[in-house]
């Protein structure tokens, strides 16, 4: 389980073991450290100087400031060892401590991120309740973080310097102050974006370009078809408007889907959710995986018209599930015993032909009479075969709970090095995860960057960062204007009734 | 809306227990009359009953819900539950409608009113009781739905108010492919409904309905779903508030201990899992070494658990989760199971292995975690009915029950595998199967494995029936197994009350 928990697990009722809980006494806010303990931060005084600064930041979508650049940063942090300017060079690794420094100093947009879980220019509970988890460097677990803002968020980050971090709900009360509440009631999980978590593992059955946790061209095909199939699911048939994919940095996409309708549902309609988009049922025993009744529901129809084409070229053409011997398990899937007798004995007098013959000789066959069930029958099974090789493999537990934690965007995979950048599905074809942008590129086209002119140029500005920040920043943008709507509606809602 | 709520009403007014004082008082609350059959519970009991019958209702609707809860266990149908409760239902809470012309109409429906708020005091201490207890109602509410009288379901549904809007003729005509794809009719044969997809989550999750821009159209049939989630969704919502009244209730020393010992025995089948459990006379300390001779007397799942295992020197997590729990059931120590799987995941390095999986071991031992993990010494071994009611397993798992997870000829497959070859018995595994009643078989290939040892002990009478009785845990399988196979070693008669694991 890599990029989700549920918190509070009750041993007996729980199937899913929870992650490390450690509590290194580091983290704890009153602990004093050289730098920026919390409270530290909370007194210091540059504190007053955040404020002006983040209201300033708030007010609109369109402020000109993201965080101080580079050179300001340093000087306003005090750390005079912070090595200046910082150079990248042949020998760094995205693992250096130094590396992840400077990339939640100079290039994680604390400040859209903030904006996008708020829901409010000023900072509300929506953000100061939300559940934050650390990895640290030294694999530690930390759950439970919060911050009223996104400075103290990111100066947490730069003290910690967490190989990523993960976002939970948003409690009831502080999850800091969860140990001081009177009632276990009192700590509950409120809301939270309903998420989803495709991964390439699940489609190991019917991959045959790469093994584990390598990726190509391709099978990302994979997740293409996936993020097409699940969002326009969303969209049309659930009505949601405000989703985000997100690259998950290696092998996989997230989504979440921001909608304030989506956020207050509770764990039964998530669950609900998860049931209507999941087809495949059985494991590696279970024989056929796709056993739908006809018509077919328009979800799947829809699904089906979408896949189609894909099945063509990333399954049969790239994939070549059947190659050689292969093909049995074709055969297990078709249900006509006579087809599958005179199929049989044409593969096995030649083997080597390529998925898209074998593919179309059961058409051809079934056409010269080798068939003892209905061709409604064989067309279904047909559709059957394309779903079972095409249609999105989600792990559906992530998407039950109100409570699973999922990795933030724009951190870095610890594995790949990758930023887990926003896919805009406008354009889902053309999104090529094998030229995402690492951390140690990103930090090189800083220091490589020449601009001129008088004008600041924040950092991630500098990078090949700066269409995903943007994309982010619109989509942020579109979803508070939405919040602003639903708050307007709700007071002039609220204001007729008080005159009755 | 009328403002009431049973949590809300000091309980010392609701039940007036002193009856001594009761022969001279005049009931302080009327009587409510009940109109219909079905009862959304929304009102709460008034009168003054007496506290035997407080206690003895009470206990009737939880022999009630128990068996409900039962047949989920055995996977029944919902024909087959309907069935097997009516003469459950008849002997403990008979409820029948007006058409009936029964005498006892009033007094029954005050039954069920007044055992249900009970009930729900008992069970809403807790996240777990409450959603047991709000499955279980919403079950028993169903079957009651279903067998309504029609006219006076209809009458009853038209007096709870619940808004849908139909739909109307021209969308049904826009629509009509789309409907009847969705609900399986024909789509302008039948009147339609929309409503929020919200109200109607079971038929989303299982694509019976249409779904527009977050509206669901539900078709007249489905009206079950609706009035049911909506009866759900009240008492839901109910036991949440009833939860944070109860302290109060606490104070008042009559009622406390009915209700604690009310939800105790609703309780009690998870907890009686104990480390004596895992003890068997005659078996050595067992260690990682062991297991592979041990497998032969696993049940098919932990069997098959162990033949995947030992085939890709790797399990997926919940089919380790499984496994793990129940190798802690027989008795394999923490540090012995910790290196079982360092072994078993070959082609891992020590550090991944330390980093990524050993944590998880240690949770399940309660050797880490929480305090109340570590107070409950992990986590309890999967009993039948969890595996049984757990998800199927995805792409590349293999947890779950092999009778139920598996195609029949996998199935049959993997059952020769472990040396279950007799035609027969096979044909009769693949007919439970085929009624889902997946520990029906496997207790059948228990028997047929162990026959001339059941044999013996039941000739010799060193067994009683009870020793012998259906077997719903895998630990009690593996241990039951163990035994039979080992009676000359002077075992005989050593299964104990010991194996109340969970039911
Ligand atoms: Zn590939």
């Amino acid at each position: 389980m890599p990029h989700s928990i549920s918190p509070e697990s009750t041993p007996a009722e729980d199937s899913s073991m929870p992650h490390v809980n450690a509590q290194p006494l580091k983290s704890e806010p009153s602990t004093p450290s050289k730098d920026i303990a919390m409270s530290d931060a909370l007194s210091s005084p540059e504190d007053s100087k955040t404020k002006v600064n983040l209201e300033g930041l708030f007010d609109d979508e369109d402020s000109d400031l993201e965080f101080p650049s580079s050179a300001s940063q340093i000087k306003s942090e005090e750390e005079p060892s912070q090595p200046e300017p910082f150079r990248i060079t042949s020998r760094s690794t995205f693992s250096d401590p130094e590396i992840m420094r400077a990339f939640y100093q100079r290039l994680f947009p604390f400040r859209y991120l903030f904006q996008w879980l708020n829901h409010n220019p000023t900072p509300s509970n929506d953000f100061a309740h939300r559940e934050f988890a650390f990895t640290l460097p030294n694999d530690a677990y930390l759950r439970y973080q919060s911050f009223p803002t996104a400075d103290l968020l990111r100066k947490q980050c730069i003290q910690l310097l967490p190989s990523r971090f993960e976002i939970g709900p948003v409690y009831s009360t502080n999850p800091r102050d969860r140990k001081t509440v009177r009632k276990a009631s009192a700590f509950r999980p409120l809301t939270k974006e309903l998420v989803f978590d495709i991964d390439m593992t699940d489609y190991d059955d019917v991959r045959t370009c790469c093994t584990g946790a390598s990726i190509c061209h391709k099978c990302w095909a994979f997740i293409t078809m996936a993020i097409k199939v699940v969002d326009v699911a969303l969209r049309d048939d659930f009505g949601f408007k405000h989703i985000l994919w997100v690259y998950s940095g290696r092998r996989g996409a997230h989504a979440w889907v921001c909608d304030k309708r989506a956020r207050e549902l509770d764990d039964s309609k998530r669950r609900a959710i998860a049931g209507y988009l999941e087809l495949l049922k059985g494991g590696d025993q279970g024989g056929k995986k796709v056993n739908v009744r006809r018509p077919l529901h328009p979800h799947l129809d829809r699904s089906l018209n979408i896949l189609k084409e894909h099945f063509q070229t990333s399954i049969l053409i790239e994939q070549d599930p059947w190659a050689e011997e292969k093909y049995a398990h074709l055969l297990q899937l078709l249900p006509d015993p006579t087809l599958r007798a005179a199929l049989q004995k044409k593969w096995d007098s030649s083997p080597s032909r390529p998925s898209t013959s074998k593919w179309s000789d059961i058409d051809n066959l079934a056409k010269t009479g080798a068939l003892s069930k209905t061709s409604k029958e064989l067309l279904e099974a047909k559709q059957d075969i394309v779903l079972e090789y095409t249609y999105p493999r989600l792990d559906a537990e992530v998407s039950k709970k109100l409570n699973h934690l999922l990795k933030s965007p724009f951190v870095v995979h610890p594995g790949t090095g990758r930023v887990c950048v926003p896919i805009d599905t406008r354009k889902v074809e053309e999104f090529d995860p094998l030229s995402v942008p690492t951390v140690t590129q990103l930090l090189s086209e800083i220091d490589e960057w020449e601009g001129e002119g008088e004008q600041k140029v924040q950092d991630w500005e500098k990078t090949s960062l700066v269409p995903y920040v943007e994309f982010f920043r619109t989509f942020v943008g579109g979803l508070l204007k939405e919040e602003r709507r639903g708050l307007k509606r709700e007071r002039e809602e609220g204001g007729d009734e008080m005159e009755f | 809306m009328i403002p009431h709520d049973f949590s809300r009403i000091d309980p010392k007014r609701r039940v007036n227990l002193d009856y001594k004082k009761r022969q001279f008082a005049k009931p302080e609350f009327k009587h409510q009359k009940y109109e219909h059959r079905l009862n959304y519970y929304i009102l709460p009991p008034t009168a003054e009953i007496t506290l035997e019958e407080f206690e003895t209702w009470a206990i009737n609707r939880l022999k009630v819900l128990s068996e409900l809860e039962a047949c989920t266990f055995r996977n029944r149908t919902p024909e087959e539950t309907a069935e097997y409760m009516t003469s459950i239902v008849n002997k403990y809470l008979p409820l029948r409608s007006n058409s009936s012309r029964g005498q006892n109409l009033q007094e029954e429906r005050k039954k069920d009113h007044y055992s249900h708020f009970i009930l729900r005091l008992a069970f809403s201490a807790t996240e777990d009781l409450r959603r047991r207890f709000s499955r279980l109602e919403t079950m028993l509410f169903r079957l009651r739905f279903k067998d309504d009288d029609p006219r006076e379901r209809k009458d009853f549904v038209s007096g709870l108010k619940l808004e849908w809007e139909e739909v109307g003729a021209d969308e049904k005509r826009e629509l009509g492919n789309e409907l009847a794809a969705a609900g399986g009719v024909k789509g302008e044969e039948q009147e339609w409904f929309k409503v929020d997809w919200e109200r109607v989550p079971e038929l989303v999750e299982q694509r019976r309905v249409l779904l527009k821009r977050g509206k669901a159209y539900v078709p007249q049939r489905e009206q079950i779903s609706l009035v049911v989630a909506e009866f759900t969704r009240r008492l839901d919502e109910a036991l949440e508030l009833t939860s944070r009244a109860l302290p109060r209730l606490d104070e008042d020393d009559r009622l406390a201990p009915i209700l604690a010992h009310l939800s105790h025995s609703f309780t009690s089948p998870d907890a009686a899992y104990s480390s004596s459990d895992a003890s068997i006379d005659g078996l050595s300390t067992i260690t990682a070494n062991a297991i592979d001779t041990l497998s032969q007397h696993f049940p098919l799942c932990m069997q098959n658990l162990h033949m995947t295992l030992r085939a890709n020197s790797h399990l997926k997590h919940y089919g380790r989760l499984q496994y793990t729990l129940f190798l802690k059931g027989i008795g394999l120590s923490l540090d012995e199971c910790i290196m079982f799987w360092r072994r078993s995941f070959k082609l891992m390095t020590d550090d991944k292995f330390s980093k990524e999986y050993k944590y998880n071991i240690r949770h399940a031992y309660g050797d880490v975690g929480g305090d109340a993990n570590r107070r409950g010494r992990g986590y309890t071994p999967y009993s039948c009915q969890k595996i049984l009611t757990e998800p199927l397993p995805g792409p590349g798992q293999s947890h779950g029950c092999p009778y139920r997870t598996f195609t029949q000829d996998n199935l049959n497959a993997l059952l020769q595998r472990t040396g279950v070859n007799d035609k027969d018995l096979l044909k009769v595994v693949k007919d439970d199967v085929s009624k889902q009643r997946y520990h029906v078989a496997c207790n059948r290939v228990f028997e047929w494995a162990h026959r001339r040892e059941i044999k013996k002990v039941k000739d010799d009478g060193t067994w009683s029936a009870t020793d012998l009785d259906t077997i719903v845990h895998p630990n009690t399988y593996f241990k039951r197994g163990w035994l039979l196979k080992h009676l000359g070693d002077g075992n005989a008669g050593v299964v104990n009350g010991g194996e109340k694991m969970e039911e």
